[in-house]
C-alpha cells in the first residue's frame, strides 16, 4: 500500500539535510578570515555527511529519506602566513588562517540551494496531486 | 444485472496506486540527490501495472486444493538500479535533470488516472439517477 503522504516526510528530510548543509557553509565562509595563533587553534572547515535511510519494512520499503549522519572536520593543514606584527603572531612571525576554500563553498552553496529548491517542488506537486485526489468522485 | 465498481472502475485504480508508488520512489531519488553511494531506482510501469492487476506483486503459494486463495495487494514493487549516464565519484547515480523530468511526467499521467476515474464516477452517478 503507498502512501503519498510519506513524500513529505522522505522530501522534508532532505529539506532539512540540505540546510544543515548550507548553515555548514555559512559557518565556513563567516570564519573564513578567522585569524589564529597557533596551527592547532585554527578554524577548520565542517562539511556534513548524508546518508540514505530506508523507510518502512516490506511492502513500504520504496522509500529513502536523507539524515545527516556526521559533521567533519577537513583535515587540509590551516595556511600559515608570515605577519611578525599582527598581536596574534606565533614566536616564528606566523599566524594561521582557516583551511576554508571560498570558491569551493561557494559551489557548495549554490548545489545545496538547487537541491532545496528541487524537494521544495516535489513537495508542491505531491500536494496537488492529494488535493485533488481528496476532490475525487466529487465533480 | 448489478453494478460491481470494480469491474466499473476497471484499471484505472490499480493504476493509480502504481502511479503514486513510482512518485514515491522518483521523490526519494530527489532526496537523495546529494547523497554519496545512493543509487536511483525506478519501477517499470508495465510490469508492474501487470502485477497489480494479479492481485498485487507478492502471492501467497497454494499447494494443496484446500488453501484458501488469498487476494489483495501487498509486497512492494520489484524497483531497478538506473543505469547512470554519468556516474559521479561519490558513487551516486542520481541526475537530477532526469528524475525530475519523469517525476513532472508521473504527476501528469497520476492526474490523467484521476481523471479517467472521475469520469467512470460520473457515469455511474449517471447511471444510478437515471435522468
Amino acid at each position: 500500500m503507498s502512501n503519498l503522504f510519506k513524500l513529505f516526510d522522505v522530501s522534508g528530510s532532505a529539506l532539512s539535510a540540505q540546510s544543515v548543509r548550507l548553515n555548514a557553509v555559512a559557518s565556513n565562509m563567516a570564519n573564513a578570515q578567522t585569524v589564529s595563533g597557533t596551527a592547532e587553534g585554527a578554524y577548520r572547515a565542517q562539511h556534513p555527511i548524508f546518508a540514505s535511510v530506508l523507510e518502512g519494512v516490506g511492502a513500504n520499503a520504496n522509500t529513502h529519506s536523507v539524515q545527516v549522519s556526521g559533521i567533519l572536520e577537513s583535515t587540509a593543514p590551516p595556511v600559515a602566513e608570515y605577519a611578525p606584527h599582527h598581536p596574534l603572531a606565533d614566536p616564528d612571525g606566523y599566524i594561521y588562517k582557516p583551511n576554508v576554500n571560498v570558491v569551493e563553498e561557494m559551489a557548495n552553496m549554490i548545489s545545496a540551494s538547487r537541491s532545496y529548491e528541487n524537494n521544495v517542488e516535489v513537495m508542491n506537486t505531491t500536494k496537488q496531486l492529494l488535493l485533488r485526489t481528496l476532490q475525487l468522485g466529487q465533480q | 444485472m448489478s453494478i460491481s465498481f470494480d469491474k466499473a472502475l476497471g484499471i484505472h485504480a490499480e493504476a493509480l496506486q502504481v502511479r503514486s508508488q513510482r512518485l514515491e520512489v522518483l521523490a526519494s531519488n530527489l532526496a537523495n540527490a546529494d547523497t554519496p553511494n545512493y543509487k536511483a531506482r525506478d519501477i517499470d510501469f508495465r510490469a508492474a501495472l501487470g502485477a497489480a492487476e494479479q492481485g498485487g506483486a507478492l502471492k501467497l503459494l497454494r499447494t494443496q486444493n484446500g488453501h484458501l486463495p488469498v487476494n489483495g495487494s501487498g509486497g512492494a514493487l520489484q524497483t531497478q538500479y538506473r543505469v547512470p549516464t554519468q556516474p559521479s565519484l561519490d558513487g551516486n547515480t542520481v541526475d537530477p535533470q532526469l528524475e525530475h523530468a519523469a517525476f513532472s511526467q508521473n504527476a501528469v499521467q497520476y492526474q490523467a488516472s484521476l481523471d479517467f476515474l472521475n469520469a467512470r464516477f460520473r457515469g455511474l452517478r449517471t447511471a444510478l439517477k437515471g435522468e
